[in-house]
């Protein structure tokens, strides 16, 4: 008899099988778990929004291709920084040093070429490996004398820039002089016309590839994983027996590469190598980074929304420019960007 | 006032130091906005010189950026503490820096502005520096001379400095637009001018990477820009990047001030039509002097006749002579040039 009633009470229960809570979510919170998912559909809105909003004020200037594409010139050299900026703030760091780093590569470039009469190849190749020393100086203090990574390149930034101006002795190098001695320093500013006007240099090509280039490490390749996975929560990534101290390492010497590469594009694009150059790249390009949508925090971010932060700027710049606006209104719109950006970036952390 | 206090000063201090006072071993400090500019090198190495050549102790200091007030008061602060006899400096904030500058004239300290004016200018002793209005008032003319009747149909594009209105940039920008015949409204105020043939203002920076992408931003308002005029030589040599990019070099008028060593190569080889050329070197070399002097007999330097300043004087520089203006050429130039 017992054994009948089984299927008569389970017949009784209801059907359902245990499951969670099903909240109807209102709009807003679609929306962040949206952008939660998609980091960079944010940015992209804003630089949509953006784009169509100086067509109507400043017309059909704005739109011509050869405008479109000067503001891509414009962003290269930020662009190029942000890349290696991305990567640190990645990890949850930050490199103050980038810009310092670019100025000195450039200038070893410069000066090796120029001074020493080196072969421009060389000189070049001397650059990178600079450029990747410096890297490995902020990677090594960072995971092996465990000093907080603003902390650290800060004082790199002040070191590095110091070298700068002892080794270049304050001087520019003038554009004319490399175009006669070592024109391949200049090679990045080669340009070439496109479809309707639009002018693309060398320099812009690198960008485009670079981006390409580190979205394909980032996402299909385990180095990739790891930065993301050390960034998030480095101790679960040493559990998960990820060595966070070379993941680190390596992101700081990559980082150092990419500056050296952001260098050699900047004596392309401004033709001259001074050393008073860059003053400004290093928090430019946290601010690409963040308007484009990567968290401070780490272990969240898409590396094109570093190119669309990039060109938001750009385009803002442009734009009020070409609209006639006092530059003081175009750096208050680029800091209400950063407040706007964070902002946002704060209420995504909340899924 | 100022003249009794003065008096006063070099009474008392004649008390202290023995009677015959030399300037020999005397203490001058030099305290410059920054130490990266090659302007300020090159100063730093015209004190440097002299100083060793009348034997005195040179020290030197800079801010951190351009705009760093704090760590001149400190230097001003450190030059008192060691008993200095003069302070020659470029005033980051010319504003700010007038209540340290006021304490160390009460310690009896000769204090020189150079390059730059402290607000009020009568806040130093005294003030040596290029008269940057000059400067700009040389190229305009130059610039509108060598345009001839095209001049009153030419497009103009200035490159500035930055936003804040700065006293030197605001200085070379109008004196050029005064140079060229342009009506200036108020000369305090760059940018408020409507001449229907100033294209209009941008930034810079003074850097090369400024002066390409104001020369873009600028050039995408008006294509047709054949007057660039730039705050100093790189922002020029920036400006003709962006006009090379686009094949206009050859069309555009571009002038500047400075008289960098580059600057002056670039007058050579075309790139720049004419540049001011100042002079840092003598700036710091007549301060080092007047501190000297000062410390020897308590006399001060006197300013130029009709300005608030002592003009260390400004020569153009250009390949192309224009009638009425007295110019040097860019071979002239090299050898005068500083950085």
């Amino acid at each position: 008899m017992a054994t009948d009633d089984f299927e008569a009470v389970a017949a009784k229960a209801g059907g359902t099988v245990a499951s969670f809570e099903v909240d109807k979510l209102s709009l807003g919170e679609r929306l962040q778990r949206f952008l939660h998912n998609y980091p960079t559909a944010a940015p992209m809105f804003v630089l949509l929004l953006a784009i169509l909003a100086f067509y109507v004020i400043v017309g059909e200037k704005f739109l011509a291709p050869f405008n479109l594409s000067l503001v891509l010139q414009q962003v290269t050299i930020i662009g190029i920084i942000g890349v290696a900026q991305t990567l640190v703030i990645l990890t949850a760091g930050i490199d103050l040093s980038v810009g310092a780093i670019m100025v000195l590569c450039s200038v070893v470039m410069g000066r090796t070429a120029i001074e020493m009469g080196l072969p421009s190849g060389i000189a070049i190749m001397l650059g990178f490996i600079v450029g990747a020393l410096c890297g490995a100086i902020n990677g090594f203090l960072i995971t092996r004398l465990r000093l907080p990574p603003f902390i650290t390149t800060l004082g790199t930034w002040s070191i590095f820039f110091a070298i700068n101006l002892w080794y270049s002795q304050s001087e520019t190098i003038r554009s004319q002089d490399i175009a006669e001695q070592a024109s391949l320093l200049q090679f990045m500013g080669i340009s070439f016309e496109l479809w309707g006007g639009a002018r693309f240099t060398l320099g812009t090509i690198t960008l485009l590839l670079l981006f390409i280039g580190m979205w394909f490490a980032l996402n299909h390749t385990p180095w990739g994983r790891h930065v993301y996975a050390t960034g998030d929560d480095p101790q679960a990534a040493q559990l998960a027996g990820i060595d966070t101290n070379k993941v680190l390492l390596s992101v700081y010497i990559v980082a150092g590469v990419i500056c050296a590469l952001a260098a050699w594009t900047l004596i392309g694009r401004v033709g001259s190598i001074s050393p008073q150059a860059g003053q400004t790249a290093n928090l430019d390009s946290i601010t690409a980074v963040v308007i484009g949508g990567t968290s401070l925090f780490g272990g969240r971010g898409a590396i094109f929304g570093t190119l669309i932060g990039a060109l938001v700027v750009g385009i803002f710049q442009n734009g009020l420019a070409l609209a006639g606006v006092d530059v003081l209104w175009q750096q208050f719109a680029i800091g209400l960007l950063i407040i706007l950006a964070v902002a946002t970036d704060q209420w995504i952390r909340r899924v | 006032m100022f003249k009794k206090t003065s008096i006063a000063l070099a009474l008392s201090l004649s008390l202290l130091v023995p009677a015959v006072s030399h300037a020999e071993g005397a203490i001058v400090g030099l305290i410059t906005k920054t130490n990266t500019n090659p302007f300020f090198v090159k100063m730093k190495e015209g004190a440097e010189a002299k100083a060793k050549e009348l034997g005195m102790t040179l020290q030197s200091f800079a801010g951190k950026v351009d705009g760093d007030n704090d760590t001149q008061v400190q230097a001003i602060e450190n030059l008192i503490a060691a008993g200095a006899k003069g302070i020659l400096i470029t005033p980051s904030d010319s504003k700010a820096i007038v209540p340290a500058v006021e304490k160390a004239r009460k310690a009896g300290i000769l204090v020189i502005a150079l390059d730059t004016p402290l607000d009020p200018a009568n806040a130093a002793d005294a003030t040596f520096a290029t008269d940057n209005f000059k400067a700009g008032e040389l190229i305009g003319q130059w610039a509108a001379a060598t345009l001839g009747d095209k001049a009153k149909d030419a497009k103009i594009a200035l490159l500035d400095l930055n936003v804040n209105q700065i006293s030197v940039d605001v200085a070379r920008d109008q004196g050029f637009l005064k140079g060229f015949g342009i009506d200036l409204k108020d000369a305090k105020k760059m940018g408020d001018e409507d001449d229907k043939r100033i294209v209009g203002n941008d930034v810079t920076s003074g850097s090369e990477e400024g002066g390409r992408k104001a020369m873009e931003n600028l050039m995408q308002k008006d294509a047709g820009v054949n007057v660039v005029y730039t705050i100093n030589e790189p922002a020029a040599a920036g400006a003709y990047e962006a006009l090379k990019a686009v094949g206009k070099e050859k069309e555009v008028l571009i002038v500047s001030v400075d008289g960098g060593c580059p600057g002056v190569k670039n007058v050579r080889d075309g790139v720049i039509g004419a540049t001011s050329m100042q002079f840092p070197l003598l700036m710091a070399s007549k301060g080092i002097e007047a501190v000297a002097e000062f410390a020897k007999s308590g006399t001060k330097p006197q300013n130029s006749e009709g300005l608030d300043f002592m003009n260390t004087g400004v020569e153009l520089i250009t390949d192309k002579p224009a009638s009425g203006i007295n110019s040097l050429t860019s071979e002239e130039g090299l050898k005068k040039c500083w950085g």
